[in-house]
């Protein structure tokens, strides 16, 4: 196994303070290791995005971090935790070591500005030692890296069709060179040939900048395709976590089991597509014990009342799988 | 280009409409005030100034009311408003041509003024939410709910008088000739100054809280998530992401109400007999000097026309999303 | 004179999520919010002293005295006038006209522009664009000015015709608000398909419009009140209506012609500007109600400051959120800022 790159320890996010507090995210240990991509997946409302906004400190109010630390191993230096950096501390880790490419690439760029302007301001902010020429050169790179032509540099971002907008977003996530790009439903708005494009640029990317990726998605069939490992998230924690192809083949959560269904196989014999009955928890009443049981298969008495932890299954004692579910052979060791 | 055009047709049917009501209104409500008048300085007025007053006001019953429409725009394009009653026999179009300036210089500057340091402050208290300047918008509300006449009554009573800095009325030292030279102009800009706060203190609210709302608004968007992420300064985030787009909307606003601030500020020049246009209207309005209100109204309305058409242009250079090609 | 304070156009209400509550709890919620219970406690005085002002006034504001330009005593509260009338009756009976001009000509305005407004943007096409240019041309004419011809052009002007002057010339503002949300409104889901199951356009209007518009008519009405108050007074105060009746601008009409200033009779502008200015904050306080009742986000957030765990405290902010508490320590490293590894490594 890799170098870790990311560290997110025992993180809670919530909403609003106090009694009136709402637990998004809890507990969650997962780590990003040096070149692999990470998928996370879950439906809407499993705090899968606001993990994202949470570790890289962007959550709006009222939005807070309750507890937890995100450790970020620097090449070559000591490592720190994000949660402890002041705010121009915080400033100069954004973008320069862990970069964002958010959902809806229709509303991330600034409208009233050219794209130039906003790959420009992101270089002059992290690196005024660079001559203006060096600073055009470099964007004007990372946008050929991605597909856009020099030429559209001057454009505005309504002159854009919404894939470009996505690749000049790609694009500038990579400007730095950061360690760490965290993409949140990046290919959502897109059709599906442009998302496969897209996806495949950003594999070829990868092998030649080197960085590592969370790529956050509710589509588990992409993440199956393209991740090295995939995380599964409900009710604001990590309910599975396993090597892509362990987990395609053989999903341990009951809910992860019925992600799979509801999507259609790439590869393979068909098979029938099935929902998962019920709706998501609402975070402002979540069920007690397992927050999965009221809508699991094979819920018994004691899933409704302890919640299960994470940990390497009994059954399968490898130590690049976690589940956290009381089903025999899922209980964790120890 | 396409839209700028748009906008210039749009401003040429509103001078017609506001054309055609001027028009109308001596014509469709009851009363004749101007044949009294025209009686009382009869012998003193040429046939051609009464013609000229009975094309105005549509006093010649034999005429249809379409050729009365025709004689009365070709009158409107020779520059003829007839002759005002206050001031007689001097004609209207004079009258407003050396008002016209003391009016733009007082109202233009303020108005402007008071949009920019308006829309300053509120980009702070937008930005900054739960900070002092939070705490100022009770206060600048209730400056806001006086009209504008009473608090320039309320500060030449405070801080103008004979001993005072401030002159109390007038635009100018009585004894100056109005000319470009410095004497004239410090003096004109000293008795301009407590009307010019006068406008300020009870416009600029407005400019704050609508701003402010816009940046609350604003800072939910994502290309403001966005601009963070990237690390970049407080400042650059709020100036050139948040506040660059919040002042769309402002700057629509402003051209939209430039209506409402202009009517308003105009009861100042009143307060302290500026010789601009609104005190020309108190002047027409108090010795029932019709010709010289009709023109008072429509240099107005063709005055903030042109602001207008500026705030659109300006709207045009803020906003790329306007500005297409071709 | 001030320009319409309110920003109702950048408000969205969030549509059919919020009428799904309770009207009863809406409402409740709506008089909860301290700006507009302050400003309708407020409006509701002014409205209780125009009712009874004529009767709990202690002289006939008209009437004549001996005591000539007196400052305020226990006798006359607000001083006299330069005939020896006193100023506090005349604020008290003044009260109903400007309440009555105020509301009638806010109630013209307000219909004018639902009708207007909300068929322009039902509508659409031709009727759309032929209603929104007038709205506009209304809009760009200046007001006060328009007011001030008409109402001076017709002999002997009283509260009734001004506020029909003022009511027919000042419902463009709302009309142009209404047409926008209107657009928006036509384009949901719910109305599509209320259309679609052939529903009539006059109940399509009335139920699933505009319940959704409340709001907003609620802030013109409001914003227009503000309105023809302030043009109601100016037109008394530069002498246009009839000085024969009592209103607010009136007194200082007589206030301005009589020199008060340069004879120093603070009292008698003082008091009839104060009652203004309160009058238009309040209903302004209410505009605001109506505002953050709309859309919160707009409500100056109180708990900007948040205390964590071990005492320190921190500030919400957009773009910064709070961590509350770390509870796995690291020792404090400070960050090694890429420049410098970058450098390290050439050196290296």
């Amino acid at each position: 196994m890799k170098a870790p790159v990311l560290e997110i320890k025992n993180f809670n996010v919530d909403y609003g303070l106090g009694d009136q507090a709402v637990q998004a995210v809890r507990d969650v240990t997962l780590t990003l290791h040096r070149g692999e991509v990470l998928g996370l997946a879950g439906e809407s409302g499993s705090g899968k995005s606001t993990l994202a906004y949470g570790v890289t400190r962007l959550l709006p109010p009222p939005g807070v971090i309750s507890g937890g630390s995100v450790i970020y191993h620097p090449p070559g230096g000591d490592p720190y935790d994000v949660m402890a950096l002041s705010n121009s501390e915080l400033r100069a880790f954004r973008w320069a070591e862990t970069s964002i490419v958010f959902q809806g690439a229709m509303n991330s760029l600034n409208p009233v500005h050219k794209v130039s302007t906003q790959m420009l301001d992101v270089i002059r902010a992290h690196e005024p030692q660079l001559s203006s020429e060096a600073r055009v050169a470099r964007a004007k790179e990372m946008l050929k890296l991605v597909g856009i032509s020099a030429d559209r540099m001057d454009a505005y971002p309504h002159q854009l069709s919404g894939g470009m907008r996505q690749r000049v977003m790609i694009g500038m996530a990579l400007v730095l060179e950061p360690q760490v790009v965290i993409m949140d439903e990046p290919t959502t708005a897109l059709d599906v040939v442009m998302q496969r494009q897209i996806l495949a640029q950003l594999v070829e990317l990868r092998e030649r900048l080197d960085f590592s990726v969370l790529f956050i998605t509710h589509d588990l069939s992409l993440l199956v395709e393209f991740s090295d490992r995939i995380a599964i998230m409900y009710g604001g924690r990590i309910v599975e976590q396993a090597k892509s192809a362990d987990l395609y083949k053989d999903s341990l959560h009951p809910y992860s089991e019925g992600l799979l269904k509801s999507f259609p196989a790439l590869r393979g014999p068909r098979r029938e597509l099935a929902g998962i009955p019920g709706s998501p928890p609402d975070l402002r009443g979540m069920p007690t014990g397992c927050a999965f049981h009221p809508r699991c298969p094979h819920a018994f008495d004691r899933c409704s009342t302890e919640i299960p932890v994470l940990g390497v299954p009994e059954a399968r004692n490898d130590p690049n799988r976690e589940v956290a579910c009381w089903l025999p052979g899922r209980v964790p060791v120890g | 280009m396409k839209f700028l055009l748009q906008r210039i047709a749009f401003y040429l049917f509103t001078a017609w409409a506001a054309i055609t009501i001027n028009f109308f209104i001596p014509r469709f409500i009851p009363g004749d005030p101007v044949t009294s008048l025209i009686n009382k300085f009869q012998g003193q007025m040429s046939t051609e100034a009464i013609q000229s007053l009975y094309v105005l006001f549509g006093l010649d019953k034999n005429a249809s009311m379409w050729s009365q429409y025709i004689d009365y725009w070709g009158q409107i394009f020779r520059g003829d408003l007839g002759l005002s009653f206050t001031f007689f026999p001097t004609p209207v179009s004079e009258i407003l041509g050396q008002s016209l300036p003391w009016t733009i210089a007082l109202v233009g500057i303020t108005t402007f003024a008071s949009f920019m340091i308006g829309t300053s402050l509120g980009v702070l208290a937008g930005w900054r939410r739960g900070s002092w300047l939070d705490g100022l918008l009770p206060v600048t509300t209730f400056l806001s709910s006086i009209p504008y006449f009473w608090l320039g009554l309320l500060a030449i009573t405070l801080l103008a008088g004979s001993d005072s800095f401030f002159p109390s009325s007038g635009g100018y030292e009585p004894g100056l000739v109005p000319s470009w030279n410095g004497e004239f102009i410090g003096s004109a800009v000293q008795h301009s100054l407590l009307p010019a706060i006068t406008i300020l203190i009870s416009s600029v609210s407005g400019w704050i809280l609508s701003m402010r709302n816009m940046m609350v608004t604003v800072a939910s968007e994502d290309y403001i998530t966005v601009a963070h992420a990237k690390g970049l300064s407080e400042r650059r985030v709020m100036v050139s992401y948040a506040a660059r787009n919040a002042l769309l909307p402002n700057v629509s606003g402003f051209a939209l109400s430039l209506g409402f601030i202009v009517g308003g500020t105009l009861l100042v020049e009143i307060v302290f007999s500026y010789p601009g246009i609104g005190y020309n209207l108190f002047q027409a309005v108090g010795s029932k000097d019709y010709p010289l209100m009709q023109g008072v109204f429509l240099v107005i309305t063709m005055s903030v026309l042109i602001a207008n058409l500026i705030a659109d242009v300006a709207y045009l250079l803020l906003d790329p999303r306007t500005r297409k090609e071709g | 004179m001030s320009a319409p304070a309110t920003t109702i156009t950048a408000v969205t209400p969030e549509g059919p999520a919020g009428v799904a509550t309770p009207a009863k709890r809406q409402r409740l919620r709506f008089v909860a919010n301290p700006k507009a219970a302050t400003g309708l406690v407020v409006l509701g005085f002014f409205c209780l002293i125009a009712i009874i002002g004529p009767w709990i006034a202690p002289f006939d504001p008209s009437a004549r005295s001996n005591d000539l330009i007196q400052g305020p005593s226990g006798k006359h509260w607000f001083g006299t006038t330069h005939l020896g009338q006193d100023i506090f009756s005349q604020v008290l009976v003044g009260t109903r006209g400007v309440m009555f001009v105020g509301l009638l000509a806010g109630i013209i305005a307000t219909a004018l522009s639902v009708l207007i407004g909300v068929s322009s943007g039902f509508l659409g096409g031709m009727a759309d664009e032929g209603l929104s240019a007038l709205s506009n041309v209304f809009l760009v004419i200046p007001a006060l000015p328009l007011i001030i011809i008409v109402a001076s052009t017709i002999p002997g002007a009283g509260d009734l015709m001004v506020a029909l002057v003022i009511g027919l010339t000042s419902w463009a503002w709302g009309a142009r608000v209404l047409r926008a949300q209107t657009l928006s409104l036509r384009r949901r889901d719910y109305v599509e398909a209320a259309r679609a199951t052939g529903e009539s356009t006059w109940r399509i209007i009335t139920v699933e419009i505009l319940p959704n518009l409340t709001a907003i008519i609620a802030s013109g009405f409001v914003g227009t009140v503000i309105f023809a108050v302030m043009s109601e007074i100016t037109l008394a105060f530069i002498g246009i209506s009839t000085i024969s009746e009592w209103n607010w601008g009136t007194i200082l009409f007589w206030a301005q012609s009589q020199q008060a200033l340069a004879q120093g009779a603070w009292w008698w502008f003082v008091p009839a500007g104060l009652a203004i200015a309160i009058l238009g904050t309040a209903l302004s306080l209410i505009n605001f109600g109506i505002d953050e009742f709309v859309s919160p986000r707009l409500r100056s957030s109180g708990h900007t400051r948040v205390k964590t765990a071990d005492g320190r405290t921190v500030k919400m902010r957009v773009g910064f959120t709070p961590v509350l508490s770390q509870n796995d320590k690291l020792d404090p490293v400070t960050p090694v800022v890429r420049k410098a590894a970058d450098e390290a490594k050439g050196a290296a």
